[in-house]
């Protein structure tokens, strides 16, 4: 660390999304449980509030817990279930969107700057939970060989093709679907983080390390550059939250859908 | 030299790999997730519901509300129109009765003059006719006599003279004439 020698740069990598146990020796109780345990206090004392009177004349409160309620409501759940049936799924879409999206913007937001999502154990239960739920409905709808039969042989479709169809069609609406939920998310939050950081310790390495005024003067830009990185994630964790829950929704909208 | 700079977590971490999820956070995310569909469940989807149902019935109840008010308006104001068009009619029959009453009062006050006219006419015309058959039968009585007088005279006083003669006609005349307006006086007076 003698001054003048420039120190090596290490790049930000899988290692950086290792999270201590905050009190040790309690091993699960880490950065991103306590982050997520803080949005769904947040998210349900916010929507308790916000609903618990139910006026006819709502308060700014009430309004603003009925756009973000009406938000999955209508846009999501209706138009990609259909009138019919959404009410039920409702929810559990609701619940989804606001952990998702709440955890994701956390990333954004100065001393939590962690995606929860980053950590796939997270992206792979709320997929598998997604995928029970659709499947279930599903197969409750059509009955076990009437959904694989509904999922896997689309209509319109000649006889000759099927052997080739239903391989096809069973693993891209069976298999398929949790795995690219959950990688979607997961890859999205990971390298977004990875990104910012690279950015960020890069521009710190270069301005305080380097030791060189011209490598300072291009980690300054580095910085700029990092924030603008940063921007842009928040528009990325917001659409990854969404499109979660849409194509939730839009897989529970063609396991119950009449034809396929 | 150089590696004495790597981070601590730099030497744990060579071989974390990202795929492999810790099952605390499965666990977790499963717990929460269900927690938060059953929150959203029980206690805010009946609630912005029953805003949504209580808004909707108020926006309807207000029109139905406006509807009622609108019939009840019609009725009213069809109730007061048929009132109105009663009494246009009640108002018109009495104006009718009314001419009619007058017109037959007029005939019967004009019948009425006339008959009075007529029984005063008859009256005059009567005691007309029993004063002139008074006055003839008192005329033929009257003259008898005066004649009867008269040539009496006539012959009692025979021949004097010419004005003498005259005179005594002259005499009688003036006699006669008295006697028939002191009766006609009388005749009134009856």
């Amino acid at each position: 660390m003698t001054a003048g020698v420039p120190t090596e740069f290490i790049a930000p990598g899988p290692q950086s999304f290792d999270t201590p146990p905050i009190i040790n020796g309690v091993d699960w109780f880490t950065k991103p449980v306590l982050v997520s345990m803080l949005t769904v206090v947040v998210i349900v004392w916010f929507y308790w509030a916000a609903s618990r009177k139910s006026a006819i004349v709502p308060s700014r409160l009430q309004f603003a817990g009925e756009l973000g309620y009406n938000f999955v409501r209508n846009s999501i759940a209706r138009d990609a279930i259909g009138s019919q049936e959404y009410m039920k799924y409702v929810p559990y879409l609701c619940g989804l969107f606001y952990f998702i999206l709440l955890n994701n913007v956390a990333a954004t937001i100065p001393l939590i700057q962690f995606p929860t999502f980053s950590h796939i154990g997270w992206a792979y239960s709320a997929a598998i939970l997604s995928w029970i739920i659709y499947n279930a409905v599903g197969i409750r709808k059509h009955g076990l060989w009437g959904y694989f039969k509904h999922q896997t042989m689309p209509a319109g479709v000649p006889w000759w093709l099927m052997p080739l169809m239903i391989p096809i069609e069973f693993i891209s609406n069976i298999v398929v679907r949790p795995i690219s939920l959950s990688l979607r998310l997961f890859a999205n939050m990971f390298a977004g983080h990875i990104l910012l950081l690279v950015f960020v310790l890069g521009a710190d390495y270069l301005v305080f390390e380097s030791g060189k005024v011209l490598l300072a003067g291009v980690g300054v830009v580095t910085f700029l550059m990092g924030l603008a990185i940063a921007g842009l994630e928040l528009f990325v964790q917001c659409i990854q939250a969404y499109i979660f829950v849409v194509l939730t929704a839009q897989y529970i909208g063609s396991a119950i859908a009449e034809d396929h | 030299m150089m590696t004495m700079v790597l981070p601590l977590a730099a030497a744990a971490g060579e071989d974390v790999n990202p795929l492999l999820p810790h099952t605390a956070e499965i666990i977790f995310a499963f717990v929460f997730l269900i927690l938060l569909a059953i929150a959203f469940a029980k206690v805010v989807v009946p609630k912005f519901e029953k805003a949504y149902a209580d808004r909707t019935q108020a926006i309807e109840g207000g029109m139905e509300d406006a509807k009622q008010a609108q019939a009840e308006a019609k009725a009213a104001l069809e109730k007061y129109n048929a009132q109105l068009a009663n009494a246009r009619q009640e108002a018109a029959k009495i104006r009718e009765d009314a001419r009619e009453q007058g017109a037959q009062i007029i005939a019967e006050m004009r019948e009425q003059a006339n008959a009075e006219a007529e029984r005063i006419v008859t009256h005059a015309r009567t005691q007309i006719d029993a004063e002139r058959a008074q006055a003839v039968a008192s005329l033929r009585r009257e003259v008898g006599t005066m004649a009867t007088t008269l040539a009496s005279r006539i012959v009692g006083e025979s021949l004097e003279d010419e004005a003498r003669q005259r005179r005594t006609v002259e005499r009688f005349l003036a006699e006669l004439e008295e006697s028939e307006s002191a009766r006609q006086a009388v005749g009134t007076d009856r």
